[in-house]
């Protein structure tokens, strides 16, 4: 409940900042993509985050008070705590996959040194994606009983998810076409995205079929199905943003030797974990089994076991590629804030980016505003800096998130004196923070006319 | 807003603004507050839609006839909207600056609402009292979750007005208190229409049925 809530009110507070301090020029359909499935993805938090919040008070209440919305005597529905942690839980996993769209969007762009393809037709799949994911939710439990009707209805609009998803591949299909492509790490996993995603879409919109569903409900082949997405999807498009991005972030590149043996590990290792697992599906084996005797089908179980010993390999290389470039730090240095030749603002800056960010609020003109100015000759400035208006630090977020975990710790363990003390000291912090009145500071100019300055010696070295 | 053009630049494409004008405080409350409200009101649908499926199932318990006083019901109501009535008062006067004024309204608006809460817990207490607890029925659970968020939401409200009040009468009723004051006004107007929909869904159609 305690992450229902924070993530709900953070979920505003980001809608909030892209709705309302965009830069000038920067209309919504200049947004890069990242932006918009960020948007659309706190829109789906704001408007789903709050159903599990219910759903998991209506059953502490059921747990700790004895009430009986869930329960089978005395009135309860059982089915209806499936049917509302669904109508939360589809949405979540469209809250989990949007950002990793837009990372690939931004990755294949920058990597094939071409614009997108298709924007706005990439924005407007995020839409419909957005809408539809609250339509599905009844296709985790087909088998429900709810009649052929209503499966009817949740298979079809199912498949349809496929469609604005579809378009989004040959969006990104047709911006690799015929650009210059450099398989730097962050494109490379894109690429397995984009074959590891494909097919495990294709295999869900099997599964959206309910008939099929029925055989195939809580079997091996929807824990690979639904692996298949998250993985391929999710997993990678972390890795392709953190490989992106890691630079931007903390001023030094990722080591390129370990994040291919990374690579490589994590998707061979992934194939031959999950393909068996379809088979083992197909064939009738049902998840969450403890014992398994059927030496026929013991093959698959052995591949499968390798697979996921390559990808505990691919952990340990990532791990390993973390400190290795941690130790190279000085070699591996960004020093020109845009080091893969990118198209968006953030490579403007410097890496790792002054606290202000941009010493002048940026003009924009272009969907891909940083390639723009660069075409267009765009100087640097280098004089006439003045204080920057800046909202103050505060520690009260993570005082509360302390107190509130300490609250949850109290609850689950029945340490009531805990979750009371925590639970009024939250409310004593909230209140008292409120008391603060001074919320933002200024900048003065001769910190950024040095920071500044540092710069421009960098990049003069740089060249 | 407009692009204010570089003078050393005319002509080029202007790039940056050299000019700095910062949104002022709050620029995004109104919305962000909006936003919140709806998110709020998220949790009371689901809280409806659990009583739309589980408010008939009495498990041999007490039915709503049983159970609601009418009149009761109707003084608590009329307790909550006369309070919104009196928040208008005090967003008024805070208009015209006039700061006793508005802590007065202030003040009365509070009183109201504890009127309302306190007549809930009797009215609580007393379905306790008779056996119609929640743990009852699946329809006492969805009726005292229900009715509870919604008076747990007031009580917070309360908290929050008597917070305000603080910091009004030590800061006046300068621009972030106002724009405090615009929130919590809209939370309440909104707790309003909840209990509009308690009132209709849960009372007068519970008696009907």
């Amino acid at each position: 409940m305690s992450a229902g809530v924070g993530t709900t009110l953070s979920g505003i507070n980001l809608i909030c900042t892209i709705v309302k301090l965009r830069c000038p020029g920067m209309t919504m359909m200049k947004m890069p993509v990242f932006t918009w499935t960020s948007l659309c993805t706190n829109i789906l938090i704001v408007a789903s985050f709050p159903v599990l919040t219910v759903v998991l008070a209506l059953l502490s209440l059921d747990r700790y008070v004895g009430t009986n919305f869930f329960t089978n005597d005395f009135g309860g529905s059982p089915m209806m705590y499936v049917n509302l942690i669904w109508i939360w839980g589809h949405p979540e996993v469209y809250i989990l996959v949007l950002p990793a769209f837009g990372i690939f969007s931004e990755v294949t762009s920058t990597f094939s040194g071409k614009r997108l393809f298709g924007y706005t037709s990439m924005v407007y799949a995020t839409v419909v994606i957005t809408i539809l994911s609250y339509l599905v939710w009844l296709h985790h439990f087909f088998t429900m009983g709810s009649g052929a009707s209503v499966n009817s209805f949740f298979g079809i609009t199912t498949m349809i998810i496929s469609i604005p998803t579809g378009a989004k591949m040959f969006n990104w299909l047709f911006t690799m076409y015929r650009g210059r492509i450099r398989y730097e790490l962050p494109m490379m996993w894109t690429i397995a995205f984009m074959l590891t995603f494909v097919l495990g879409g294709m295999t869900g919109v099997l599964l959206a079929v309910p008939p099929a569903d029925f055989v195939l409900h809580n079997s091996l082949f929807l824990i690979a199905h639904f692996h298949n997405v998250i993985i391929g999807g999710v997993v990678f498009g972390a890795f392709a943003g953190i490989n992106y991005w890691f630079p931007k972030a903390f001023g030094f590149k990722l080591d390129v030797f370990w994040g291919k043996l990374s690579f490589w590990f994590w998707v061979v290792g992934f194939y031959l974990a999950f393909m068996p697992l379809y088979v083992l599906g197909l064939m009738g084996v049902t998840r969450r089994l403890r014992v398994f005797d059927d030496p026929s089908l013991q093959i698959w179980f052995v591949i499968a076991a390798i697979g996921a010993f390559l990808v505990f390999l691919g952990i340990l290389s990532m791990l390993m590629q973390f400190a290795v470039s941690l130790l190279k730090r000085e070699q591996l240095k960004d020093v020109t804030g845009d080091p893969w030749d990118a198209r968006t603002l953030e490579w403007a800056t410097s890496s790792p980016p002054p606290d202000y960010n941009f010493a002048f609020t940026p003009v924009v003109h272009d969907n891909d505003a940083w390639w723009d100015m660069k075409k267009r000759g765009y100087q640097r400035p280098l004089l006439g800096f003045k204080p920057i208006h800046m909202p103050s630090s505060t520690g009260t977020g993570i005082i509360l998130a302390g107190l509130a975990t300490a609250m949850g710790f109290g609850l689950i363990w029945y340490i009531w004196w805990l979750a009371a003390m925590s639970f009024i000291a939250m409310l004593a912090v909230g209140i008292g923070h409120t008391f603060n009145y001074h919320r933002d500071f200024d900048i003065p100019a001769d910190d950024v006319i040095r920071t500044e300055d540092a710069r421009t010696k960098l990049l003069a070295g740089a060249k | 807003m407009t692009v204010a053009v570089n003078p050393t630049q005319t002509g080029e494409p202007v790039f940056y603004l050299a000019d700095e004008h910062p949104h002022p405080e709050g620029y995004s409350t109104p919305l962000g507050f909006w936003i919140y409200l709806m998110s709020d009101c998220l949790i009371f649908a689901m809280l409806f839609a659990a009583f739309g499926v589980l408010g008939g199932n009495y498990a041999a318990g007490p039915a709503p006839k049983d159970l609601f006083e009418l009149p009761l019901v109707a003084v608590n109501t009329s307790m909550l909207l006369l309070s919104s009535i009196t928040y208008g008062f005090a967003m008024l006067t805070m208009q015209q600056n006039k700061i006793a004024q508005t802590q007065m309204w202030l003040a009365i608006t509070g009183l109201f609402g504890l009127a309302f809460i306190g007549i809930e817990l009797s009215e609580f207490a007393h379905m306790i009292h008779e056996g119609a607890t929640p743990q009852r029925s699946a329809f006492l659970s969805a009726f005292f979750t229900l009715v509870g968020t919604h008076g747990l939401h007031v009580s917070c409200g309360l908290i929050w007005l008597v917070t305000l009040m603080v910091q009004v009468w030590k800061f006046g009723l300068i621009e972030a208190n106002r724009r405090r004051l615009m929130c919590l006004s809209m939370f309440w107007h909104f707790l309003d229409v909840v209990w509009i929909g308690v009132f209709t869904f849960v009372y007068l159609l519970g008696v009907l049925r």
